[in-house]
């Protein structure tokens, strides 16, 4: 899933400085998981810049709604009737939710409430970690389930590079070397001799550097 | 072995030579007087000197303008090319522009990640890495061609090559490693920094176990020791550095002004033991900013005269 990280609050009061009526939007997708944008965050980040704005004698008007999705057109549509009474929109989904909500309503501010940081997954609660980046070409069979794009800092594709120690990253000892964690579970499935195949030059097409991308599948369109 | 480029270290390494390599670390601004004196200070002493790229990720003068600048004083550069900072079409640009200097060695490298240099905040490439770097030049030189296919007018005449860390982890992992940079057609490679010996000989052991000794010339990477604080650093602080206590208690039970000389000798000791390693075919000598120190150790390890080639 999409992993996001909540703003500071400092900036979030920054970006509403000047805006009387708010409406704090979450989502109920990733960001409900991550616990950065759900309806929980919501009630939370509006009550905090409730107070402020009565500290601040602003006299703000801060409502909250939670959508079921912002990526979607059809549970966008439910503010509709709404967003009129509204100066902007401050919404706790990915960046994706954000510029959905843009483009639909295009007179409407939309403000990101969070910092969209990566795919990823829930370590454990509190934890969550990069596995993927989206490349378009997925090399996991190579590798043994594990990823060098997204888990090395180098993206070295026929790792690891030099500065592995004790199965530990050179830029941050607490960060696994993914190319030690691919050997080892090579090894576990019996495919160590695997390691020597060279990985040829990526297609980076595939990936942002084709720029942005799109996926059509004539088979489930209406 | 014919050479396949007019590289002095190839044919050096290829007439059965011990070669000796040593490095210039190019200044933090356009100064060509600090490149062209180091290189003053060690050209009768080696047979080629490799400028180094953005070493550390702190950005440097251009290997390829230092490099230039040592052509120009008839000392043979070995450009060192990381993959970090540059996509395939700067790297086979760079790669043009030094054989249009004649520039006839190449060491391909991953580079050191920006985080420890002074642009922390800065993107890294990382388009290619070392190995597919390795096979991009020698597609360039063998066949002519560009990454993309289209040909190539005058190809680049590079002896390639690139490095090996004997001490990083995991240890299974390193000859394999090798193995695969032999695969891409590595022809010289020259190694991290030696002081765990024994490691490295059995390193070695593995490296002539599958025979890649016949297929590649392993340069030994020597650095002398200025002090004990530099050794515990090394040992501490450098990521992928195997320093054992030996040599720190050793260079601590010398009196702070005797250290320097002491790390001379422990650098000459290696290399005389490593000459009677099988496989090593010479010696890389990294005296890092102490480069006037390399004529000693060249001289006191009997590596000195340099051959006629």
């Amino acid at each position: 899933m999409i992993i996001a990280d909540k703003k500071p609050i400092e900036e979030i009061i920054e970006e509403i400085k000047g805006f009387q009526r708010i409406l704090v939007l979450g989502c109920n997708e990733c960001v409900t998981v991550c616990e950065a944008g759900g309806k929980k965050e919501v009630e939370v980040l509006a009550s905090l810049l409730r107070m402020h704005s009565i500290k601040e004698g602003e006299k703000k008007t801060i409502d909250e709604r939670t959508l079921e999705r912002q990526c979607d057109h059809e549970y966008i549509e439910e503010v509709r009737d709404i967003i009129d009474q509204y100066d902007a929109v401050l919404s706790l989904a990915c960046g994706v939710g954000v510029q959905f909500m843009a483009e639909k309503y295009k007179t409407t501010p939309v403000l990101p409430g969070v910092n969209t940081c990566f795919l990823g997954a829930t370590e454990q609660r509190g934890v969550w970690t990069e596995r993927c980046q989206a490349c378009g070409s997925c090399v996991l069979a190579a590798t043994a389930g594990i990823c060098p794009i997204s888990r090395c800092a180098k993206r070295v594709m026929n790792g690891p590079c030099g500065g592995s120690t004790k199965g530990k990253c050179e830029i941050n000892p607490e960060l696994d070397c993914v190319w030690q964690l691919i050997i080892d579970r090579l090894k576990a499935l019996g495919r160590l001799d695997d390691y020597e195949i060279v990985a040829p030059i990526k297609d980076w097409s595939t990936e942002r550097a084709g720029g942005p991308r799109k996926v059509t599948r004539e088979d489930v369109q209406v | 072995m014919k050479p396949l480029t007019p590289s002095r270290l190839e044919k050096i390494l290829k007439l059965g030579h011990v070669a000796v390599t040593s490095e210039c670390g190019p200044p933090r601004g356009s100064d060509p007087m600090a490149v062209i004196s180091k290189g003053e200070l060690i050209r009768n002493h080696v047979d080629a000197v490799n400028i180094t790229d953005n070493q550390t990720s702190m950005t440097r003068m251009c290997s390829l303008a230092a490099c230039i600048h040592l052509k120009k004083l008839g000392i043979e550069p070995v450009l060192q090319m990381v993959t970090r900072d540059r996509n395939r079409i700067a790297i086979q640009s760079d790669i043009l522009g030094a054989a249009s200097f004649d520039i006839n060695n190449i060491l391909c490298l991953t580079g050191d990640h920006q985080s420890f240099g002074d642009s922390a905040q800065g993107q890294n490439v990382h388009d290619l890495d070392s190995m597919q770097l390795i096979q991009t030049v020698r597609m360039m030189r063998d066949r002519g061609r560009f990454l993309g296919g289209d040909e190539i007018k005058r190809p680049p005449a590079m002896f390639v090559g690139a490095a090996a860390n004997p001490f990083a982890d995991p240890f299974e992992i390193r000859v394999p490693r090798l193995a695969k940079k032999v695969a891409c057609g590595v022809e010289f490679i020259q190694t991290q920094c030696i002081y765990n010996l024994e490691k490295f000989e059995l390193w070695m052991e593995g490296v002539r176990e599958r025979g890649l000794d016949e297929r590649v010339f392993i340069m030994a990477g020597m650095t002398p020791m200025k002090s004990v604080g530099m050794a515990k650093f090394m040992k501490n602080r450098v990521p992928g550095m195997d320093v054992p206590d030996e040599i720190i208690k050793r260079l601590a039970g010398v009196p702070k002004e005797h250290q320097a000389q002491e790390g001379l000798d422990i650098c000459i000791e290696a290399i005389q033991r490593l000459k009677a390693c099988k496989g090593v075919s010479g010696f890389h000598i990294m005296a890092i900013e102490w480069e006037e120190k390399v004529p000693e150790i060249v001289e006191r390890s009997g590596l000195y005269p340099r051959p006629e080639v």
